[in-house]
């Protein structure tokens, strides 16, 4: 029995929001308004929904929230909070639950108005007791562990986290969408201000507004719906800790396993993904994700990043949105690379699409490299 | 003996002055944040030891705060027993503590609060 419904659910509708600064709306606005741009985009309707996978940025019920805000009554409901990583997850779950014909429509959506409400990150998150002592400035600090470690361990540069920033606003100025997109050259990183070492601001992902919506229902239904489907073909995820003292590696996440087990479903290899979308809340994710999930070996992904590889033009093109660094973060990114890798696949990407796109890897990452959650996706034709 | 209440046993070793580790009976494991029951094994079978206070630093960083706000060092430090915790390193400049820099604990009293904090061992200094 083959433990994951390979190519039998597909994403039908996807949307964005908002994304950057939208004043005047609550983030459950943001989200609503994403959700009816995808059930448009997929030519459905709200009553079609039965299955709603949500989670509110500070609303630790937001799946009951959000159900009641649309008028809803799904029969099946996951409000799961593995941070960043919960989209990935809920497409896991949406798949099996589709499959089982448990539910025959599932809506995945998000959104934040962090920006324009609190300026800053907004978290629902307790400082960890046996951490707090020593006021770590959280996530900074935890992946600047990390990016320390992996810097000693390997002989990392500074310069060659930069290359990740650079790579990522590149792909930010072909994108009209994205927040920041302005140029910005290795001098500018270099002289950005450090905030927790070896990460500068410009190490770190953007505070923005922002929704995002897929729409999923199984593959024989979505060949009668508008869009050219794109199926999901592979999905997996692990959760290793929650604090980073307790990844005993750290330059070694669980999207390693997330990465092997989504790859075994998918019945694909790294070799065979067009596009990347990782969750780059942190130039070092981008260098751990590239080597966890197969693109270059353990220790390679700094110098794998050189040279423009990830940029416009490069081999392989990576976080092709902007990404968290310079297209939107609003505080749970997860959801963004899962759409733009619906948008590579349709072809529907503009001046940054990636020519025969065919697959693409949407990866996701919550808490402090603690749940790590993979997704493969596949043009409707793969 | 069970260890009924870990956070609380924990910190009245600490304010008594000792830096207290769990080690479970069965399998020798240390264990450190505090715990009921020990991870991985499900073991209820946890004691306090006391730990050694010799350590290692894992990795480093440096918060970096506006002057005349002092940054400051956060560290994960590998104790001698096995078990990694988050601290700092007092007694130098915050971006002189390195990796693989053999450290000894001390507690101190932070806002009214024992806390286990390291200095540079006297091997390495």
């Amino acid at each position: 029995m083959s433990d994951f419904p390979r190519g039998r659910t597909a994403i039908v509708g996807a949307a964005t929001f908002g994304q950057g600064k939208a004043p005047g709306y609550e983030a459950s606005d943001l989200a609503a308004i994403a959700s009816t741009m995808a059930l448009e985009d997929a030519g459905l309707s709200l009553t079609d929904i039965d299955g709603l996978f949500f989670c509110h940025p500070t609303d630790t019920m937001g799946g009951l929230s959000f159900a009641q805000y649309l008028g809803i009554r799904p029969k099946a409901t996951d409000n799961n909070r593995t941070g960043g990583s919960a989209f990935q997850t809920y497409v896991e779950h949406a798949a099996y639950l589709l499959d089982a014909g448990a539910i025959d429509c599932a809506l995945i959506a998000y959104g934040s108005n962090q920006a324009t409400a609190a300026g800053k990150l907004v978290s629902t998150v307790q400082p960890m007791r046996y951490e707090a002592p020593y006021r770590p400035l959280n996530p900074v600090s935890s992946y600047a562990l990390a990016a320390a470690r992996y810097m000693h361990q390997y002989g990392a540069t500074r310069e060659q986290l930069g290359e990740v920033a650079l790579a990522a606003r590149k792909w930010a100025m072909l994108n009209p969408e994205a927040f920041k997109r302005d140029a910005l050259t290795m001098d500018d990183y270099l002289a950005s201000r450090m905030v927790s070492d070896p990460l500068s601001v410009l190490d770190c992902c953007l505070v923005t507004d922002g929704a995002a919506a897929v729409v999923m229902t199984r593959a024989d239904r979505a060949r009668d719906l508008k869009r050219s489907p794109i199926k999901v073909m592979g999905a997996a995820a692990e959760t290793h800790h929650r604090e980073i003292g307790w990844l005993e590696d750290l330059t070694v996440t669980a999207a390693a396993r997330s990465g092997a087990r989504a790859y075994r479903r998918a019945g694909l290899e790294p070799a065979d993904i067009d596009v990347v979308q990782v969750y780059d809340a942190f130039t070092i994710n981008t260098i751990l994700f590239l080597e966890d999930l197969g693109f270059c070996p353990k220790g390679e992904g700094a110098r794998f990043v050189q040279d423009g590889r990830i940029a416009p033009g490069g081999a392989l093109p990576v976080n092709t949105n902007g990404g968290g660094l310079s297209c939107c973060h609003p505080g749970m990114y997860g959801l963004f690379p899962i759409v733009e890798a619906v948008r590579q696949l349709r072809g529907e990407a503009g001046d940054r699409q990636v020519a025969d796109a065919r697959f693409a890897i949407a990866h996701g990452n919550g808490g402090v490299l603690s749940s790590q959650a993979t997704v493969i996706l596949g043009a409707g034709d793969a | 003996m069970d260890v009924t209440h870990p956070d609380a046993e924990f910190r009245a070793f600490l304010a008594q002055g000792r830096f207290m580790i769990q080690r479970s009976k069965g399998s020798g494991a240390h264990v450190f944040y505090p715990r009921a029951v020990a991870p991985g094994t499900g073991a209820r079978d946890l004691e306090w030891i006391q730990a050694s206070g010799r350590g290692v630093v894992y990795s480093t960083t440096v918060v970096r705060k506006k002057p005349p706000e002092p940054s400051y060092n956060v560290v994960l430090v590998d104790l001698a027993e096995g078990p990694r915790m988050m601290s700092r390193v007092e007694g130098v400049d915050p971006a002189a503590v390195t990796i693989g820099m053999a450290v000894q604990a001390r507690i101190v009293d932070q806002d009214g609060e024992p806390v286990v904090v390291f200095d540079v061992a006297e091997a390495s200094a």
